[in-house]
């Protein structure tokens, strides 16, 4: 009954703090988002923790009424990392942007995902550097046109998901800011997952970068260009969900639902970590003929200790072992003389 | 005939042969069993980067350096009384390092053609042969042979026999210092707990070592070294980076709060993590992390949840940590950053050491960042000033500078150490939730100390937000208002300044209060300075030693007492850094004398120093 003593809203996670964004950033929509399904998780506010890095998505903590960090650029990561080993009962939410987590905070990055902290990384992409005005980021695509880059960006972009997956990521997901919905059921089974959990969100930068993920996102275009994966259920898309992904061996290829059996098209399967890795390479581009829809769900979920947990196993065990601390005979050592 | 016993009141010895021949652990061993006779002590190893460079080279030589006595020694010893050499390498590297009429035991199979040529003797020299050592004692000792035949019947291999070949000389100083085996005897049985064959085959061999100085008729004296007239108490032998750790620890326990070290590994840093590691029992947590800048960010981050935050590194670390240092300083929070400096710029002489990391500390950040720095002066303070760090830190919410250096990380002394009742106590209250209806929480409110209070997640009521943005007084809400900026500046300046009110006054360690001559020094050099002023003195110079041990900000008195002194001289391991701030501070006319070779001063170095200041 917890839960309902709290009887928090949304309103109860707002600050003070004026928001800054840009009129029509998707940072608003992320953040409502947020905002309306902490009261869902039953976590007193003040057992949740935002920790952020540099860059616009990285504001994020001072507009969340919960303790925060506003940390240096690309170290969010880290700091949350930290914060976790020592607090490990905590409710710690990272937010950070493609180039705080996969440029400057690339190393970091993986090395979180590998080791399991139970934290959640809130990874907005807008494919573009905001704060600075407009260069291109680690996942602006190949001839990208911006300022730092007038005849096209020369820089092979990363694919997030597939860099997460490949660092041992335990729970790998996408959803997107024009979709509230699949974005707050995502948002609770990120929190649900004990591990680290890594949400991409396609944020649409209206500024610099207006329109970067349009083709997923609006109605025209987006049933024919995105795939909505949920466990146990087959992979399919299409204007009238007429068309599904069936694996040839380790090859996807888009088939017509009509021309095949309903048992011959894929079906989801969040823990399989092969296919989980086939996934995360649909990424084509849009425009390609015979693109494969780009998915938006959760790709991926494992079970594996979490780094928290072990640490303080091995404290435990060493009391057990040893017994507790003793500060003299720590000092004392094992050979002393007397004079 | 027997040898004859000669009283000596202190000796140096140096051990030099391969970095993989054992020296270390030789010179250690013998170290510890002299600081257990009661001998005062003073060690310093030296050793190359690579962990095995190409065997038989100079640039492969490992040394360790032991000062012992029947008085006080306060450095490793300028020249040393014996040189044990296990190769013709070793001889070469610090033949120039012994005094005249010194001994040198040789083993004569690192002698032979192959080691000659590496060791870039002509060809057809020995020197063990040549009659060129004849100035000195030479004991020639085919370490080898015998060890192999001691072993003739252990089951062991060649090469693990030749393993032990550094017990045999062990065994031998002991002999000559007539020595207990049983501290040696009692580590080796530790060691090899889990390879009983090993335990028989070392404690044979240095046995075997022993029972050759007694049976061969040596051709030399035994030495006798007495006890040292120390003060009564108990007393351990302590290495600078063991001490750091246990110093961190301590704090930690009087302090009630969980000890983070956040630390990526870097000579000669490192010791500390291996240290802090074992310590599990005592909740320690010891984060290996992926570089050095996440070693200092996730140290932040468990700060920021309430730990004693400590993150360790060398030069090149701190260079790399410098961003996150300016984070949390304004943040506002406990941190503690150990500097173990060593030789630079950039990757420099990574086994040496040098105190060229001051400026760097004290002015190395971005914008007006202001962080008190402290520094350890022998291995044992490092124990002190560690937990000085951590409470300096924490009493005032703010990153502290703990500065070490090769030197006195690796070196050992005697400590008596304190009980842990006797350590000073600080408590450490983290806010509550003291807010009446309707007030909101203040982060940026401050104590009488300039302090903020530390609100850890978990306090309900006290949710907040904190970075790196500057914030506005007492609210900490992002602020860019001129006026406002100006203020917090200069507010976090006099925080720190204002500590010059809680601690200890610049004391006198040697020599009078007013005079001609005041030698300033700082950190490692302390032991170099305490014997040259002290002989000094005792030849009649009016010369005096003061050692700061706090650099920023300096005891309040420094100034005073630098202006009772015609001259001041300041010794340092740089190209002169703390000459620039004295001088800067204090606007007097200070002399430098410095040495940037990687090695400590010898105390004949800064005698010289002070005969020609006082000509």
């Amino acid at each position: 009954m917890e839960t309902a003593e709290l009887k928090l809203t949304a309103k109860d996670f707002v600050t003070d703090q004026e928001v800054r964004w840009c009129p029509g950033c998707g940072d608003y929509s992320i953040l409502k988002q947020v905002q309306t399904v902490m009261p869902d998780l039953g976590i007193p506010k003040e057992e949740i923790v935002f920790v952020s890095g540099i860059g616009c998505s990285s504001r994020f903590p001072y507009y969340m009424e919960t303790f925060g960090m506003h940390s240096i650029h690309g170290r969010a990561t880290a700091v949350a990392s930290g914060l976790k080993a020592t607090r490990p009962e905590l409710s710690v939410w990272i937010v950070t942007g493609d180039g705080d987590a996969l440029s400057i905070g690339g190393n970091h990055f993986i090395h979180l995902l590998r080791r399991n902290f139970d934290v959640n990384v809130l990874l907005f992409n807008n494919e573009i550097y905001g704060l600075t005005k407009g260069q291109y980021s680690p996942t602006s695509p190949l001839g990208k046109v911006a300022k730092s880059t007038p005849m096209g960006s020369v820089d092979h972009p990363f694919n997030p998901l597939a860099l997460s997956l490949g660092a041992d990521g335990t729970f790998i997901a996408r959803t997107m800011d024009r979709d509230p919905i699949h974005m707050r059921e995502i948002l609770k089974r990120a929190n649900a997952h004990k591990g680290t959990s890594l949400v991409e969100i396609y944020q649409n930068c209206n500024v610099f970068n207006d329109g970067a993920f349009e083709v997923f996102t609006e109605k025209g275009t987006k049933k024919l260009n995105t795939l909505t994966v949920e466990n146990g259920k087959p992979l399919t898309f299409g204007e009238q969900a007429d068309k599904g992904i069936k694996l040839d061996g380790f090859k996807p290829v888009i088939v017509n639902i009509a021309d095949v059996s309903a048992n011959d098209l894929w079906i989801h399967d969040e823990t399989d970590p092969v296919k989980a890795s086939i996934l995360v390479r649909f990424f084509d581009n849009p425009a390609n003929e015979n693109a494969l829809p780009r998915p938006f769900g959760v790709f991926y979920k494992e079970d594996r200790f979490c780094y928290e947990d072990a640490m303080n196993a091995q404290i435990e065990d060493a009391i057990k072992q040893k017994g507790k601390g003793n500060l003299d005979d720590l000092i004392k050592g094992k050979n002393t003389w007397t004079i | 005939m027997s040898a004859q016993t000669e009283i000596k009141t202190d000796v140096v010895i140096l051990f030099a042969g391969d970095s993989g021949d054992g020296i270390q652990l030789t010179g250690s061993q013998f170290s510890t069993t002299a600081a257990l006779y009661g001998n005062d002590i003073s060690t310093f190893p030296n050793f190359p980067a690579e962990i095995r460079a190409p065997q038989g080279t100079i640039a492969g030589v490992s040394g360790f350096q032991l000062h012992f006595g029947s008085v006080e020694v306060y450095t490793a010893g300028d020249a040393s009384d014996v040189l044990v050499v296990m190769n013709a390498a070793a001889l070469k590297a610090n033949l120039k390092q012994l005094k005249p009429g010194g001994i040198i035991i040789a083993n004569s199979d690192g002698f032979d053609a192959k080691n000659l040529k590496l060791a870039k003797f002509p060809d057809g020299v020995n020197p063990l042969t040549d009659g060129s050592l004849d100035k000195y004692k030479v004991h020639v000792i085919d370490v080898t042979k015998i060890t192999r035949t001691a072993l003739a019947d252990s089951g062991l291999g060649t090469k693990e026999m030749d393993r032990s070949k550094n017990m045999f000389v062990l065994g031998y100083i002991y002999w000559m210092y007539n020595r207990s085996l049983d501290n040696t005897i009692e580590f080796i049985k530790d060691q090899f707990k889990k390879r009983p064959e090993l335990i028989d085959a070392n404690v044979k061999v240095l046995k075997a070592g022993f029972n050759y100085g007694d049976t061969i008729e040596a051709p030399m004296n035994r030495f006798e070294v007495k006890p040292a007239p120390v003060s009564k108490g108990t007393y351990r032998s302590i290495m600078g980076n063991q001490a750091a750790a246990l110093g961190l620890i301590a704090a930690a326990e009087k302090a009630g709060l969980t000890l983070f070290y956040g630390t990526y590994p870097i000579t000669p840093a490192s010791d500390i993590l291996h240290e802090l590691s074992k310590h599990k029992n005592f909740g320690v947590k010891t984060f290996q992390a992926e570089d050095e800048i996440a070693a200092i960010t996730s140290t932040i981050g468990a700060a920021f949840g309430g730990a004693l935050g400590v993150t360790g590194s060398s030069g090149p670390g701190i260079a790399l940590k410098g961003e996150a240092i300016g984070l949390a300083l304004m943040l506002e929070l406990p941190l503690v950053i150990v500097n173990i400096q060593r030789g630079g710029p950039s990757t420099g002489l990574p086994t040496k050491t040098e105190q060229a990391d001051l400026m760097q500390a004290i002015y190395g950040r971005n914008g007006e960042s202001p962080v008190p720095v402290i520094a350890a002066c022998t291995p044992s303070d490092c124990f002190d000033m560690a937990f000085e760090a951590c409470r300096l830190a924490i009493e005032f919410m703010t990153p502290v500078f703990f500065l070490s250096d090769g030197y006195i990380a690796n070196g050992a002394e005697p400590w008596k150490f304190p009980a842990a009742s006797d350590l000073p106590e600080f408590k450490v209250s983290f806010a509550k939730n003291e807010l009446k209806e309707g007030e909101k929480f203040l982060p940026y409110k401050r104590n009488e100390k300039l302090a903020r209070p530390w609100a850890i997640p978990g306090t309900k009521g006290l949710e907040h937000r904190v970075g790196g943005i500057e914030k506005e007084n007492e609210t900490g809400n992002i602020s860019y208002d001129p006026d406002n900026h100006e203020f917090m500046v200069k507010t976090r300046q006099e925080k720190v300044d204002n500590i010059a009110n809680y601690i200890p006054l610049q004391t006198i360690d040697n020599g009078k209060e007013k005079g001609k001559l005041l030698i300033l020094g700082w950190g490692s050099t302390y032991g170099s300075i305490k014997t040259a002023v002290k002989e000094a003195i005792a030849e009649g110079y009016d010369v005096s030693h003061a050692h700061v041990r706090y650099l920023n900000p300096f005891p309040k008195n420094l100034g005073e007492v630098l202006k009772s002194y015609d001259k001041v001289l300041i010794p340092e391991i740089n190209n002169g850094q703390l000459i620039k701030i004295i001088r800067d501070k204090y606007l007097i006319d200070a002399q430098g004398l410095n040495k940037i070779k990687g090695m400590p001063f010898t105390s004949i170095e800064i005698k010289e120093k002070i005969a020609e200041m006082l000509k």
